[in-house]
């Protein structure tokens, strides 16, 4: 058999541990073009996209955490109760490819591909989010800041599946922002979610770096100033932009990078104190 | 291990038996190559352009990104299955009628979209169709006139005259 289309989550542990080497596919939207462009020549496949536990999103209202299965797609996440619990990851879901893209495509996947331009990162980062992963031999949690290693390379195993990630809930605010060369279909040039909780800000940058970047030291700064006026989200732009490790590519310079991630952090912080 | 697949599409449908398949082959080509389906288009074969558009199980998607094998067991609606009898649907009708037809590469994709965002939405602002439609790129005609044929699918039906 080369392509597996298990309905149970138990069942697909079981093909996986079988075939550690298996590809795993989900909505299809990294994985196809990879195979259509023949740089990937898969052999055996298992397809997620019937397994229906994957699929489900949950509100722990006593812990204060959202579970988002690794199989919701990012037209369920733009609108509708789940944009309401967890509006940045609404904000980004909205930006991802087109309608068609968004029906498909699955927050599990962003996190297979771990694209330091996935736009559903930066908000897994900013809110803290936990990431699980189960395999035959039990289940294992792993924060995101730990989950990507670098461009393209996380910390899945062999044998094991992204299951869904935690988020925890109740931020005063949360916001993304995201700069391409047009409104639709694009890929981020810079991007950036902030969140407020408790007067403590925290802000995560995608598209520049190996990595998503957490800007702790402007978090720091940001969070410990008791007035955010113009000058202050200013220099905090500023400050964001220089805990960025941008490069120049086919997209865009670091330069313009930079000095895209110092406005749209800018702005987040004005929309979270005019809200 | 072979990579001879077999497995059955429910397409419009209707059961399709395939055989001896390559394990990587997309929907769209199945389709087209295998069922003798050539409604669906394939330009750019990366999700990008939306000439490839089919619903699949209620969603309008990318039969380029969707592995064919995959797709078993799920429904699979084309632009050949629109109106079971082959006579033109409203959309295409007005389509027609409008000029938003070129040279017609992207016109299957954007009839099967069009059909998808007046279903869920059957009075859409000018703003919704724009957005409903970002996934489809017409090259020749500009859209000013892709759009017109939704109004006027719009209009006509609210009119109940279809
Ligand atoms: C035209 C186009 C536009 C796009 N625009 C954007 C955009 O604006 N922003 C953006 O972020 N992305 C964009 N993408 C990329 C893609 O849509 C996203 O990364 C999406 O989240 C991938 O999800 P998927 O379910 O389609 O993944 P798949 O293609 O099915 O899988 C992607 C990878 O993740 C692995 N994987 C999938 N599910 C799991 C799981 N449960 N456990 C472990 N591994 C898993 C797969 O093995 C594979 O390596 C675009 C893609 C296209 C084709
Ligand atoms: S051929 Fe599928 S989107 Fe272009
Ligand atoms: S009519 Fe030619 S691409 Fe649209």
């Amino acid at each position: 058999m080369a392509v597996m289309t298990p309905t149970r989550l138990d069942d697909a542990l079981e093909m996986a541990a079988g075939n550690p080497d298996a590809h795993l596919l989900s909505g299809g939207t990294d994985f196809m073009v990879e195979v259509n462009f023949n740089h990937r020549k898969p052999v055996d496949v298992i397809s997620l996209a019937r397994v229906d536990e994957l699929r489900q999103w949950s509100e722990d209202r006593g812990a204060g955490t959202i579970f988002v299965g690794a199989g919701v797609v990012y037209a369920e996440m733009e609108k509708g109760p789940l944009s309401a619990l967890l509006p940045a990851l609404a904000e980004a879901a909205r930006t991802v490819g087109s309608p068609q893209i968004r029906a498909a495509g699955t927050l599990g996947g962003n996190l297979g591909t771990c694209s330091p331009a996935g736009d559903g990162l930066p908000v897994l980062s900013a809110l803290d989010a936990q990431v699980h992963l189960a395999s035959t031999g039990g289940t294992r949690t792993v924060p995101f800041s730990a989950f990507m290693t670098g461009p393209k390379k996380n910390d899945r195993r062999p044998g094991e599946i992204i299951t869904g990630v935690t988020i925890p809930t109740g931020d005063d605010f949360q916001g993304y922002s995201k700069v391409g060369v047009r409104n639709a279909m694009v890929i981020s040039i810079a991007s950036a979610c902030l969140s407020v909780r408790d007067g403590r800000v925290r802000v995560a940058l995608g598209s520049v770096g190996p990595v998503i970047i957490r800007a702790t030291a402007a978090e720091e700064w940001v969070s410990s100033v008791p007035v955010v006026d113009a000058s202050v989200a200013l220099e905090f732009g500023e400050r964001v932009a220089t805990e960025s490790r941008p490069i120049d590519d086919h997209r865009s310079t670091a330069a313009y990078r930079r000095h895209a991630v110092s406005v749209i952090s800018r702005r987040l912080l004005e929309r979270s104190n005019d809200r | 291990m072979s990579n001879n697949e077999i497995y059955t599409l429910t397409v419009n449908g209707r059961d399709h038996h395939v055989k001896d398949a390559w394990v990587g082959e997309s929907l769209l080509y199945v389709l087209r190559e295998r069922l003798a389906m050539p409604g669906a288009k394939g330009a750019c074969e990366q999700g990008e352009c939306g000439s490839c558009t089919v619903i699949l199980d209620g969603k309008a998607v990318c039969s380029c990104l969707v592995l064919a094998a995959s797709a078993a067991g799920r429904e699979i609606a084309t632009v050949e299955g629109l109106n079971p009898d082959g006579s033109l649907t409203d959309v295409q009708q007005a389509f027609i009628e409008e000029g938003a037809v070129q040279c017609g590469f992207c016109t299957p994709g954007l009839v099967v979209a069009v059909h998808k965002l007046l279903e869920e939405n059957p009075s859409p602002a000018a703003v919704e169709v724009k957005e409903a439609l970002s996934g489809n790129i017409c090259r020749c005609t500009g859209y000013g006139r892709i759009f017109a044929a939704v109004d006027a699918v719009v209009a006509v039906r609210k009119s109940g005259s279809r």
